[in-house]
């Protein structure tokens, strides 16, 4: 049996004392266990700089789900780089905290974060960062079950990019926000024939042939392009 | 032996006892990718020693078959006879882009330990998704496995169309393509004979070029459309 779910136990065996007593609510509060998760992420692309990169904690939901549409929150992230409203979508399913790293993190940098939070057996971690020299492609974790990890716990993921499905990959000029390009980012018309998250095919480049692409043969990339650890600190 | 596709059937399975080394296993295929389709997947449970493909090794005659043509009758016989189960074509057809099959269920006998799975890609000359032997875990739980693209090195990547025809073994030329988007009068990427650019096992698939020609260029497929990046297909197997 792992800590939380003994905690678990006790907090309900506590329960009907509690409420035969009657409010004793601040000791409530001094008997949550608190937990706290450390989200290492290395960008290990050659030219792509990520994102600021968005980490959140919820309870239900998903940010996206292979095959099916990306959620407007998703689609933002992914064709501008701005997760905010993909951060309301996932704490409006149970959320449980969130952060967004300060700036972008540029190929061969990384980021941390640490997240403390009242013990939860539902937690999920979720993660999103867009490549930004592309139309839509991002890269994460969808909701990775964490609320199992004992204290010192730690995982290791090496992800690949997808596709939000959401933007033709024109690689056309004015269509890319990243300094490749300084084009659009967040455009709201849905233009890629497929409308479904799926994994990135790469960046096709003028230097391959794609006579109007505005990427140079550079900015391609392989899989995987993320590195992530997560560590229960606590 | 059991072998069953229908959900409904679960709980019949519930109700008897499983061998020693048995496992119930439900087994879903999503192809990752936005521009290629899977041909009829055959999902296969079997004994250690038995492989439907290895890298590094020469196609067999039934592989190449699925690889050029999505015909896995060869394979399907192949391991019946060696004793595994199979469940042949759980998507009921092409397995489109960005979708997932309908879950197969299988109870494995206890012999039957490792689990294979292929599918032709198309548009491809004789690429396919595969699994080679992945050890079935005894513990119960949700496992996750991605799934690489492969050549079977059987027939030269010309890249060119030859609609029907080009499914038959041997016959150079991509059968089909469901996206709708390939040309035609490409020149060809190589030459169809000899097939000399790749070696004649399989091994992972060099990806394809395209262009954006699409009545003539070297290639008939399209750059922006017929092009992956590895993985190709993810499996989740719940272990009962």
């Amino acid at each position: 049996m792992t800590r939380t779910t003994l905690q678990a136990l006790i907090a309900a065996a506590l329960l009907p004392t509690l409420a035969a007593c009657g409010g004793h609510g601040g000791d409530d509060d001094a008997r949550v266990e608190m937990h706290t998760l450390r989200i290492t992420v290395a960008n290990l692309t050659a030219n792509q700089p990520l994102s600021p990169v968005l980490v959140s904690l919820h309870r239900s939901g998903a940010p996206w789900t292979a095959g099916m549409p990306a959620s407007s929150g998703l689609e933002r992230l992914a064709e501008g780089g701005d997760g905010t409203a993909l951060a309301a979508e996932l704490a409006a399913q149970g959320g449980i905290v969130d952060a967004t790293g300060s700036a972008p993190v540029g190929p061969g940098a990384g980021d941390s974060f640490e997240l403390s939070y009242p013990a939860a057996e539902d937690a999920q971690l979720s993660l999103a960062t867009m490549l930004v020299n592309t139309n839509d492609a991002f890269s994460g974790l969808s909701a990775l079950p964490v609320g199992a990890m004992a204290a010192g716990d730690r995982q290791q993921f090496v992800l690949a990019a997808w596709d939000a499905g959401t933007e033709a990959n024109s690689e056309a000029a004015g269509t890319i926000p990243g300094p490749a390009d300084g084009g659009t980012g967040f455009d709201p018309q849905r233009d890629d024939p497929l409308d479904a998250v799926r994994l990135h095919a790469g960046v096709v480049s003028r230097d391959d042939g794609l006579a109007d692409s505005t990427l140079g043969s550079k900015f391609r990339f392989d899989n995987p392009v993320l590195r992530v650890t997560v560590e229960r600190v606590r | 032996m059991r072998i069953s596709r229908a959900l409904g059937t679960a709980a019949t399975t519930l109700l008897v006892p499983l061998a020693a080394g048995a496992a119930d296993l439900e087994i879903t295929v999503t192809n990752l990718t936005g521009g290629l389709s899977f041909t009829p997947l055959l999902v296969a449970a079997h004994p250690a020693d038995t492989h439907l493909f290895q890298t590094g090794s020469a196609a067999s005659a039934a592989l190449q078959a699925m690889a050029e043509g999505g015909d896995i009758a060869g394979l399907q016989a192949g391991v019946t006879a060696a004793g595994g189960q199979v469940v042949a074509d759980p998507a009921g057809g092409l397995l489109a882009p960005a979708t997932a099959a309908g879950v197969a269920e299988l109870t494995t006998g206890s012999a039957n330990t490792h689990l294979s799975i292929t599918a032709m890609l198309l548009p491809t000359n004789d690429g396919f998704v595969g699994l080679d032997g992945w050890a079935i875990p005894t513990t119960p739980g949700t496992y996750t496995v991605m799934l690489n693209a492969y050549d079977a090195g059987t027939e030269a990547n010309t890249e060119l169309m030859n609609p029907g025809a080009g499914g038959a073994p041997g016959v150079p030329g991509i059968p089909g393509d469901p996206s709708g988007r390939a040309g035609s009068g490409g020149r060809g990427v190589v030459a169809a004979s000899p097939n000399d650019s790749e070696p004649p096992v399989v091994h992972i698939h060099r990806g394809q070029l395209g262009d954006t020609d699409a009545t003539g260029g070297l290639s008939d497929l399209d750059s922006r459309s017929h092009r992956w990046l590895n993985p190709v297909a993810r499996v989740t197997v719940v272990v009962k």
